[in-house]
């Protein structure tokens, strides 16, 4: 790393030569070493995937979900620290609650994915503090339909069809793509999630994972929830079927 | 001071009769309010709101809903129902509900309405508009509607005449209509 030792990677407030900030894409390191994260945006609703490492065998399975619920038409998850994305959870819910209480309407994908990015802008801005170890995934149903959108650790925040991030967020990003988004069902969508986690998880390298998806879409009555049990088993179980076809092709 | 706003499908329809000050005011593109009790205070207030959907519009980049504009209302006189005498009705047309609304009485309750009616000389016109009012009007008979209703209220109420403002609220156009005190529909008048 070029950039170690040279002084300028001491803070978020100080730029490198060539205009780089070096702690901003430290922040970005962080988040590739977590559990792969996705979100798919379908034509009558979004879908939200987590690949949640198993760090030890004494955790209770189900137990530090990362998708978390930020108003009833929003759901939130980051691929990074944990404990950042806690945080920015926390000030989402406050943000989509003021919103509530000023306007009487649920927060639009827009608004919301706008503010958490300028509070997370807001941290690559000062000496004192350091930038969020996140890439943040948000699906929100709103009034407009399905939406996606992506917050990096910088702020920058752009609206998806598909987004990844975390260790296999360049495999996900290239299966992703193959995806067609205008035919695409949520329960379509919630296939194709599981089928992608499995994909970018190596057995051998990487640690025990569990599957956490969740969606917001007719089906769920428009609110954010995880994916039932049956539908993810069944996505789960095809998932493996088709992986080991596509093995078994190559060989 | 009296005023009775309409609505059919499409088409919002608002009426206030007062000869020197048009309380009938315009918050936003698609969105009025007829403003009785406190001319202060209701002034203020849709100054307020007025300003508070600039805002709006410019962060989301797209015109408020009725919907919301009305729960502005609603949280100012409610907040300061105690300072205040304002009386609000909220009409206009959004892309998401369409044509609407609101009504916000002295305590700063707010209800939804097919139509609503308010101020001094509504309670003389709750019969006449009761009777009167259907679903689904059309563009010209909720003209009529509103027209005999605020001319009926203004005969019968001393505080309120002289001429009718309507605003014909759509998802095209606002058309601001003035009735002249010689050309008010002319009922029974003892």
């Amino acid at each position: 790393m070029s950039s170690v030792g040279t002084g300028y990677d001491l803070s978020a407030s100080t730029y490198s030569p060539d205009g780089r900030i070096f702690q901003i894409e430290y922040a970005g390191k962080a988040v590739e070493n977590s559990g792969t994260c996705i979100g798919i945006r379908a034509k009558d609703g979004v879908v939200i995937a987590h690949e949640k490492l198993i760090h030890s065998k004494l955790l209770v399975p189900g137990s530090n979900r990362r998708i978390q619920t930020v108003d009833q038409h929003i759901g939130m998850v980051g691929a990074g620290l944990l404990a950042d994305s806690r945080h920015l959870v926390t000030l989402a819910r406050e943000e989509a609650s003021s919103y509530r209480d000023n306007y009487k309407t649920p927060i639009p994908a827009k608004m919301i994915a706008e503010r958490v990015a300028s509070y997370v802008s807001a941290f690559t801005l000062y000496s004192s503090v350091r930038p969020f170890g996140l890439s943040t995934i948000i699906g929100v149903m709103d009034v407009h339909g399905p939406a996606l959108y992506m917050i990096e650790p910088s702020g920058v925040h752009y609206g998806y069809f598909g987004c990844a991030a975390g260790k296999g967020k360049q495999v996900a990003k290239t299966e992703i793509e193959k995806l067609k988004f205008a035919e695409l069902s949520a329960r379509d969508a919630v296939k194709a999630a599981a089928k992608i986690i499995h994909m970018v998880h190596d057995d051998a390298k990487d640690k025990e994972f569990e599957l956490e998806m969740s969606w917001i879409c007719e089906e769920s009555g428009r609110k954010h929830q995880p994916v039932p049990a049956d539908i993810l088993q069944e996505a789960e179980r095809l998932a493996k079927a088709q992986l080991n076809a596509d093995e078994m092709e190559e060989d | 001071m009296e005023k009775a706003p309409s609505l059919k499908p499409g088409e919002v329809n608002l009426g206030v009769t007062n000869r020197v000050t048009d309380k009938l005011t315009q918050i936003h593109d698609r969105i009025f309010c007829c403003r009785s009790g406190s001319a202060a205070d209701t002034q203020a207030i849709a100054d307020i709101v007025h300003y508070y959907l600039q805002v709006f519009t410019v962060q989301e980049g797209q015109p408020p809903t009725v919907e919301v504009a009305a729960n502005m209302f609603q949280r100012l006189v409610y907040d300061n129902k105690d300072q205040l005498m304002a009386g609000i009705i909220i009409g206009g047309w959004d892309a998401v509900n369409g044509p609407s609304v609101y009504s916000i009485p002295l305590g700063g309750s707010l209800h939804r309405r097919p139509f609503a009616i308010g101020g001094s000389g509504s309670s003389y016109i709750y019969g006449y508009c009761d009777a009167t009012y259907k679903e689904g009007m059309s563009r010209e008979e909720c003209i009529a509607f509103t027209k005999n209703a605020v001319s009926l209220a203004m005969s019968r109420d001393g505080s309120s005449g002289g001429t009718i403002r309507l605003a014909i609220i759509t998802k095209d156009k606002v058309e601001r209509v003035f009735v002249p005190g010689n050309e008010l529909p002319v009922f029974y008048e003892g």
